[in-house]
Parts: C-alpha cells; sequence; structure tokens
C-alpha cells in the first residue's frame, strides 16, 4: 500500500512535464498538424539548466527566490494531493486548507517577482493574475470545503474517497473550470502567445532566464499535474479496492483529464477579459450548489 | 433509478443557472424545452408504479406543448422582432447567479420543515421546484425585455408543474390541465402583444412602455 503512494510521487516527479506535451499533442491533433513531440518540455528543460541566469540590476533577492518557491510549492502540492482512491504521501486533517494556501504563496511570489523587475508589462500580468486568483480561490475552497462536509474529513485524501456519486460531476466540473484558471489554460489565458492583451502568465515570467526559468516551468507542470490529479480523483469511481488498480484508474482519469484540457482549447478561443470573472464565478457558484445540495 | 433520478434534479437547477446567467435568448428557449423534457421524464418516474390513462395523457399534452408548441411560438416572435440578447438587464448577470444561489439556499431551507413522507419522491424535489419557481418570478423581475419576461413565466409554470409533481399523487386533471391552458393562452396572446409592440414602437423595452401616453 505505501509502495503505490510512493510511486505516484515519484511519477508525478518524472511523468509531469509530460502533461504539457499531450496537451500539446491533441492541439496538433485537432489543427491537422504534425506537432512538438510529447517528451518536448524535458529538452526545454534540459537545455534551460545548461544556460547561466541573468538578472537585471534592478532586482533584489525576492526575483531570485521566487522560481524556487514555486518549484518547492509544486513538489510539497503533489505530495499533498491523492490520485484516484490512492491517498497522497502527507495526509493529516485539514491539509486541503494547506493545498490551497501554499499555490497562494507560489502566486505571491511569482506577483512578486513580476513587480520587482519593475517593468510596467510585468507589472499589468501581475494585476490580471492577482484579479483572476481572487476569484478562482473561493471557487477551489468552496468546493473542497463541500467534500469535507460530505464525508465529515477534513483530509483530502479520506474525503475524496468516500464521495457519494450524485454530487461528484458538479464539484468536478468546478474544480475543473478553476484548474484551467490557476494554471494558465486557454478560456482564462493563452500560453501559447506573446501578445500584450492576452497574456496574463507568460508574462510575468518574461524576465525569468536559464535555471530559473526551468525552475518555473517545471513548479507549473507539477501545479497542474496536481489539479489535475484533485479532479481525475472526482472521475474515478469508487469501490476500486486494489491499490494498483486504483492507481491505474487514477493515471487513466488523469489522462482523459488531460486530454479534455487539450479539446477544450482546440474548441475554444479565449475569453474576453471582462468575460472571465464571469466564468469564475460560475465555478464558484457550482461548488455553492454542490454545498448546499451536501448540507441541505 | 435513483441515482437516475438525483441526476436529473441536479440537472433541473444547473439548467435554471444557465437562464438566469445567460443573456441570449435562443439558448434560454432550448433550455425550456429541455426543462420541460426533464420534468415530464420525471413524473413519468415518480409515478411509475401507478400510471392511470390520464396521466399519460396529460405528460402527452405537457410534452408536446412545453417541448414543441410553445417554444415554437417563442422563436417565431424572437426572429420576426430580429432580438437576439437581452442587453441591459436591471440585475447583471453576476449578481443574477449570486442571488440565484441565495434562492437555492432560501428555498432549501424553506422546504426543510415541510416533509414529504407520503410520496416516494426524495427530498431533493420540493426545494428544487421552489427553486425554479423563483427563478422564473427573478427572471420576471429582473429583466427588461418582454419576451424575456414571458420566458420567465414559463420557468415559473415549470416551477408550479414541478411543485404539483411533489405534492400530489392525484393531481386532478382538470386543474393540470387549465394551468396548462393558461400558459398556452398566455404566452400566445403574449407573443402576438411583443410583436405588435415591437411592430409599432421599434422596441420591446417594458421599462419604456410605462411612460406611453396619448397625444
Amino acid at each position: 500500500m505505501r509502495f503505490t503512494i510512493f510511486f505516484h510521487v515519484i511519477a508525478a516527479f518524472i511523468l509531469s512535464p509530460m502533461i504539457p506535451g499531450i496537451i500539446n499533442k491533441v492541439k496538433a491533433f485537432f489543427a491537422g498538424r504534425k506537432g512538438k513531440p510529447v517528451l518536448q518540455m524535458y529538452y526545454d528543460l534540459a537545455k534551460l539548466v545548461q544556460k547561466g541566469a541573468v538578472y537585471s540590476r534592478t532586482t533584489t533577492w525576492i526575483f531570485q527566490i521566487s522560481p524556487l518557491v514555486t518549484a518547492a510549492v509544486g513538489i510539497i502540492g503533489v505530495m499533498l494531493v491523492p490520485l484516484g482512491n490512492t491517498p497522497g504521501l502527507l495526509a493529516f486533517s485539514g491539509d486541503y486548507i494547506l493545498l490551497v494556501y501554499l499555490f497562494g504563496v507560489s502566486r505571491f511570489f511569482t506577483v512578486l517577482a513580476a513587480l520587482d523587475t519593475g517593468s510596467p508589462f510585468e507589472g499589468m500580468g501581475a494585476s490580471r493574475e492577482v484579479q483572476f486568483a481572487l476569484l478562482a480561490e473561493p471557487a477551489l475552497l468552496l468546493g473542497l470545503c463541500a467534500l469535507s462536509a460530505l464525508s465529515g474529513e477534513t483530509s483530502m485524501n479520506t474525503m475524496v474517497i468516500s464521495l457519494q456519486a450524485g454530487t461528484r460531476p458538479v464539484l468536478a466540473c468546478a474544480i475543473f473550470i478553476v484548474l484551467l484558471a490557476e494554471n494558465a489554460r486557454i478560456p482564462f489565458d493563452d500560453p501559447t502567445t506573446h501578445l500584450e492583451l492576452t497574456m496574463v502568465h507568460e508574462v510575468m515570467i518574461l524576465d525569468h532566464s536559464g535555471p530559473d526559468l526551468a525552475l518555473i516551468e517545471y513548479g507549473s507542470a507539477l501545479k497542474l499535474w496536481a489539479y489535475g490529479s484533485l479532479t481525475a480523483s472526482l472521475i474515478v469511481p469508487q469501490g476500486i479496492l486494489s491499490p494498483w488498480a486504483s492507481l491505474g484508474a487514477g493515471f487513466v482519469a488523469l489522462l482523459f483529464v488531460t486530454v479534455t484540457v487539450g479539446v477544450i482549447e482546440s474548441i475554444m478561443a479565449r475569453l474576453r477579459l471582462i468575460r472571465i470573472p464571469q466564468l469564475l464565478v460560475g465555478a464558484t457558484i457550482l461548488s455553492l450548489i454542490s454545498l448546499i445540495l451536501i448540507i441541505r | 433509478m435513483n441515482s437516475i433520478f438525483n441526476f436529473l434534479v441536479i440537472l433541473l437547477i444547473l439548467l435554471n443557472f444557465r437562464l438566469i446567467s445567460s443573456s441570449r435568448l435562443m439558448p434560454c428557449i432550448h433550455v425550456l424545452v429541455i426543462q420541460a423534457l426533464i420534468l415530464s421524464g420525471v413524473a413519468w418516474m415518480t409515478h411509475q408504479g401507478h400510471m392511470s390513462l390520464h396521466l399519460y395523457f396529460m405528460l402527452v399534452v405537457n410534452v408536446f406543448l412545453k417541448a414543441a408548441v410553445l417554444p415554437w411560438m417563442l422563436t417565431r416572435v424572437v426572429q420576426k422582432n430580429i432580438i437576439s440578447r437581452e442587453l441591459d438587464p436591471l440585475v447583471g448577470y453576476s449578481p443574477s447567479l449570486i442571488i440565484g444561489v441565495v434562492l437555492l439556499g432560501i428555498s432549501v431551507m424553506i422546504s426543510r420543515p415541510l416533509s414529504l413522507s407520503h410520496t416516494l419522491i426524495e427530498d431533493l424535489f420540493l426545494p428544487v421546484s421552489l427553486f425554479t419557481l423563483f427563478s422564473g418570478l427573478f427572471m420576471i423581475i429582473a429583466r427588461k425585455k418582454a419576451i424575456t419576461q414571458v420566458l420567465g413565466y414559463m420557468v415559473m409554470e415549470n416551477g408550479i408543474y414541478t411543485f404539483g409533481v411533489a405534492m400530489a399523487i392525484h393531481e386532478p386533471l382538470i386543474v393540470e390541465l387549465s394551468v396548462l391552458l393558461d400558459v398556452f393562452v398566455a404566452v400566445l396572446i403574449m407573443g402576438v402583444a411583443i410583436f405588435h409592440i415591437s411592430r409599432e414602437f421599434n422596441h420591446i423595452d417594458t421599462d419604456r412602455l410605462s411612460v406611453l401616453r396619448d397625444l
């Protein structure tokens, strides 16, 4: 049993850069292109690690510490989140609050580093990021609270497992929307463009280079993995008792979530900036509905 | 069986939120069609053991009117008036969503003391019927265009129908039919009226209708 838990964490460390690759492949398939190789992010990371970092003279230590925080938060986040019926490596009561605020800390440091460069362009990205985060956070917290109220548990592992079927899809939708918002995916943010109008997350890491950029990219891949496996845990049906089978089901569900992200990126355009808050309010409403349905 | 029932009821809630939050009229009409189909399905499922002839009749009339005739008429009104969306609602769409959640909470709260022990129905059913009623009422209050108010009226009727399904095992045929006839006639008259109003005044904004007067 313990071994499957370790296996999940190690798989997350090794495989998480593949998730953006799979998303890119799905998008390429929809566009009728061949697309980048699935392992492209590994090559990028290897290339970045070999380079040296360049720091602007206006930046302070905050600018240098923020990539470390992003990567560290990603690593802890992956350890906290369960996949399928396999519990996370670190589990204690109330760990879902820690998860939400860990990602909050990482975002805080990214925003601080963006402001630290003194570039107005990065400041604009930081402002947008904070605005969306403000709306995405209640959706995630309320969703996890609904999970907690339903199961009477306060640890993510136990509450995902003891969840009844009816409200699962609603909660999964809410957390999936939060996933798209928090990981700078298409209805909220276009990760592939470098246009002033469309950038939110990308703009904040423009001034990072070399190993710092590699840490940020790796951290965001781990973050995507953490949110993805949280969503996947809500899709995996209960009652798969064998640890390896449940882990396998978790991986299949994670793959499904990844492909869904790719499909959504292919068939949707990026929303206008003023429409984004409405979608995030919608996610919050979904969480609230499931909370009301649970505690009625 | 039970999980399908729960799924349908939750879908009903989500459709109500879609109605409240959408500014486009055609999707709203489609939502009404889906809602009518779901309601008929739910009514059929709750009365499955003891379906009588008049219940079948009711269901057929219900589906025919609410999922075919009324949407067709509303679609015609929308197309003839060349309107596709409600542009300046009295309450914006995000606040509408939040008010919708408050309404859902209220309907859950007030339906808690009412017990439905004599029916087969889940305890989720009563709050949902109340919520449908409230959201229809809210649409009538919070939107300016006459056609959106008609939609709200139809949602309200759906709520009343759900309530009837929840509360009464043997609902009288005459009562239900007369309610349906009411709605039919109301939508018919409102459709014609909206068409004429918009042809005379070039708009169907009810706010501006209140300042009409003879010369």
